[in-house]
């Protein structure tokens, strides 16, 4: 599904990624975790082609197509789903015009007709549901006003609408509490299939808990500098970062 | 960001085309036998020609006022022609396939039926069509209601006392340069009558005076509502119309006596002229309502064409308790000038004002809004509330605020907001991101931006704007 081969990418001249190796097969739930600054957002951002973010080198192909040749919609459209670390307000635009919208556009990508009104309201109102949000919100203007752990939810909701293939979710847990994590958790649960796949990004095990990853990798200055099962972010949680140092003057 | 949004804005208009050349005009030049020759062609009285030459003496001496933030050539008024013929049947395009197709491709976007594209673009129709049913039962419905909706030379001819005592009275012969040059050429415009207690039955467009293609470029309006009566005025189309003159100077007058409402929302999406400011039509209008005791006047304005436009739909709060409002949305791109805004004169007690200005700015233009609350000796417990706010689309653009506030009365209250807002790159991102291509992004972010404008806009007209909108921001690439 998704292959990245020695990914190097700068952000305002500095190189964040530096060489980064990951193959994500279909149905696979793929953890990265690493500490602050070490590129996490950053690999998102390139995967999603966000214009500050420029590839100096490396190959990303997803579905057999070379991504990096792919425009920014043209990759959401392709199935490529990022859930923001900190999600931004677009006032008067209502969640459901917003919502409507962006299926339909993915939709007709996909050769597929545009949802009737009476279908897209079944489906959006299933999604609140699942996700917790009130009715209501569905009014609202996109992200506007909503708390924290509300607008990680909505997040969410998008991408039960959305229906991406590779669905990166960055820190889609910060800042919520235990009940709204489990509510994130599950709606991410309720969406994992053979033929959908995840990059969960974290700062922290105790989402993994929830969501439990196929692999954990950690990533550290700009590299994957190790690969391994749910373990690893036990690993983690016990001992933190500060053995990366380590690893970094050794790999010096 | 900035590339890509100036590649999505820098389209072109999708309305202009070359006209042919017209016959039955008036050379150009101003003098007073050209008023006369207007006149007479209008089968006038004697004292609509009189009230004309005065206002003609009156502008004379007047000059072109320069206040405005705005930038144009001087403007040749003798160079002008002041009396064009609409275009006779044989002159017109006998049918869709004559029209600029990128003309047809905007009423397609805007999903204008097939029949009313043929009236929009001036197609010669001397056949029985569709809308002329429509028409007729239209009138029909008015005049069962007493309504009176007609050009205003006909009301002229027809109804000259309601005229006569009237005309002038809410903007004077001598008010303003623009509107003493109106009062001597104007050719035609909508006269409107809403009898004691009558609330008229359907909205009224401007559209539906389909016989009236050429309303030519004085516009003259003027509307009555009587005591307890309602009427709601639709000036203009989301369409562009064909238009050939590049002065338009338009003036309106509404006269809201006792307990009526007035509510006036316009369209406007005249040929604001290429990339480099060349061409594009030029917008001076007086536009202004008397409200008397618990009247209403509610202006509501969507301004997207033009390459300048000088506008302020104002309103004399006159009687106690007479309420005024004011919504607009100006959009300007390329080299548009926008100076427009409005006036909210309090004279009565408790008289209340609102208003909502939200001024959108991309490419080189540049958007002003000027507004004045003026608050007189007498109003008593009035208030004003204002918001102004502007968004800003890319970095070559202009904003400007000019509010002017005038208390004589210490128990008025005025407030005012004001914002400044980007479309920024974290929006652009999170559509484009959820599958949105970059014109549906930027049209979507400034539609919310004006969602409290287009709420006021009557039903359909309100998704038009929409749609109007989204077109006018629109790359060449459709
Ligand atoms: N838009 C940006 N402009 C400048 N520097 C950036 C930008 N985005 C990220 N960086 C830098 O790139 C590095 C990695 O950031 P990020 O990917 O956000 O890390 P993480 O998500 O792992 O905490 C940091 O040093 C950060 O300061
Ligand atoms: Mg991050």
């Amino acid at each position: 599904m998704l292959k990245i081969e020695g990914l190097h990418a700068n952000v305002e001249g500095n190189e964040i990624l530096k060489g980064l190796d990951m193959t994500v097969n279909p149905g696979e739930v793929h953890a990265i975790m690493g500490p602050n600054g070490a590129g996490k957002s950053t690999l998102g951002y390139v995967l999603s082609a966000r214009e500050e973010y420029e590839v100096t080198a490396g190959k990303v192909s997803f579905k057999e197509q070379d991504l990096l040749e792919l425009e920014v919609d043209e990759r959401a459209r392709a199935g490529v789903f990022l859930a923001f670390q900190y999600p931004v307000e677009i006032p008067g635009v209502s969640n459901m015009e917003f919502l409507k919208e962006s299926v339909n556009a993915v939709r007709k990508e996909r050769g597929q007709e545009a949802l009737t009104a009476a279908e897209f309201l079944k489906r959006a109102k299933e999604a609140c549901k699942q996700v917790n949000l009130p009715l209501d919100f569905l009014k609202r203007g996109v992200n506007e006003g909503f708390s924290g752990g509300e607008k990680k939810r909505n997040e969410i909701m998008q991408m039960i609408m959305l229906e991406p293939t590779l669905c990166i979710l960055d820190e889609s847990d910060s800042g919520l509490d235990i009940d709204a994590l489990k509510v994130v958790a599950d709606g991410v649960n309720s969406q994992r299939s053979d033929d959908r796949s995840f990059i969960v990004i974290t700062h922290y095990q105790r989402l993994l808990d929830f969501i439990k990853p196929d692999f954990v990798h950690i990533l550290a200055d700009g590299k994957i500098v190790k690969s391994g099962g749910p373990e690893l972010a036990k690993e983690v949680e016990a001992s933190g970062y500060a053995w990366l140092e380590n690893h970094e003057e050794a790999s010096a | 960001m900035s590339e890509q949004i100036e590649q999505a804005i820098s389209r072109e208009y999708e309305a202009g085309f070359v006209s042919d050349i017209e016959s039955d005009t008036f050379p150009p030049g101003l003098d007073e036998d050209v008023i006369r020759r207007i006149s007479k062609m209008k089968d006038e009285p004697e004292w609509m020609l009189e009230w004309r030459l005065q206002a003609f003496r009156s502008w004379q001496k007047m000059e072109e006022p320069d206040w405005a933030h705005l930038g144009y050539e001087p403007i040749d008024y003798q160079e002008i022609s002041y009396y064009s013929a609409p275009k006779s049947m044989k002159d017109r395009p006998k049918s869709l396939d004559e029209v600029d197709p990128e003309l047809l491709r905007t009423y397609e976007k805007l999903g204008i039926p097939l029949h009313e594209q043929e009236v929009l673009a001036g197609v010669a129709m001397d056949v029985v069509f569709d809308s002329v049913s429509v028409v007729t039962t239209f009138r029909e419905k008015l005049a069962e209601a007493g309504v009176i909706f007609c050009p205003i030379s006909e009301a002229i001819r027809e109804y000259p006392e309601l005229v006569k005592k009237y005309l002038g009275t809410v903007v004077p012969r001598t008010d303003n340069f623009f509107a003493a040059l109106n009062s001597a050429v104007f050719t035609d415009g909508s006269f409107v009558y809403i009898p004691k207690g009558v609330r008229c039955p359907m909205e009224l467009s401007t559209y539906f005076r389909i016989n009236e293609l050429n309303t030519g470029q004085f516009e003259r309006t003027l509307i009555v509502a009587e005591e307890g009566s309602y009427v709601s005025y639709l000036e203009g189309c989301t369409a562009p119309m064909r238009d050939e003159n590049q002065l338009h100077a338009a003036v309106v007058e509404l006269v809201a006596l006792d307990n009526s409402e007035i509510k006036y929302s316009t369209v406007q999406n005249w040929y604001p002229g290429d990339e480099n400011g060349v061409g594009g039509i030029y917008n001076f209008v007086t536009k202004r309502g008397v409200a008397e005791t618990n009247a209403k006047i509610s202006w509501t304005q969507v301004e997207t064409g033009s390459a300048i436009t000088w506008k302020y739909p104002s309103c004399i709060l006159r009687g106690d308790n007479s309420v005024g409002e004011f919504y607009s949305v100006a959009l300007t791109r390329a080299r548009q000038q926008a100076d427009t805004g409005t006036k909210m004169i309090h004279l009565g007690k408790n008289t209340t004002s609102t208003i909502i200005s939200k001024g959108i700015s991309a490419g080189n233009s540049s958007n002003a809004y000027r507004g004045l609350v003026k608050m007189g000796p007498n109003a008593d417990g009035a208030r004003n509330f204002t918001e102004c706010d502007s968004l800003l689309i890319g970095d070559t653009c202009a904003a400007h605020t000019f509010p002017y506030i005038e208390s004589a009365n210490p128990s008025a209250i005025v407030e005012h907001e004001a914002t400044t807002s980007t479309v920024s790159d974290d929006q652009l991102f999170l559509c484009q991101q959820r599958g949105l291509d970059i014109e549906k992004a930027i049209s979507m972010i400034v539609n919310g931006f004006c969602k409290d404008v287009f709420r006021e806009l009557p039903m359909e007209f309100a998704v038009e704007a929409g749609k109007l909108l989204e077109i006018s921001l629109e790359g060449s690439v459709g």
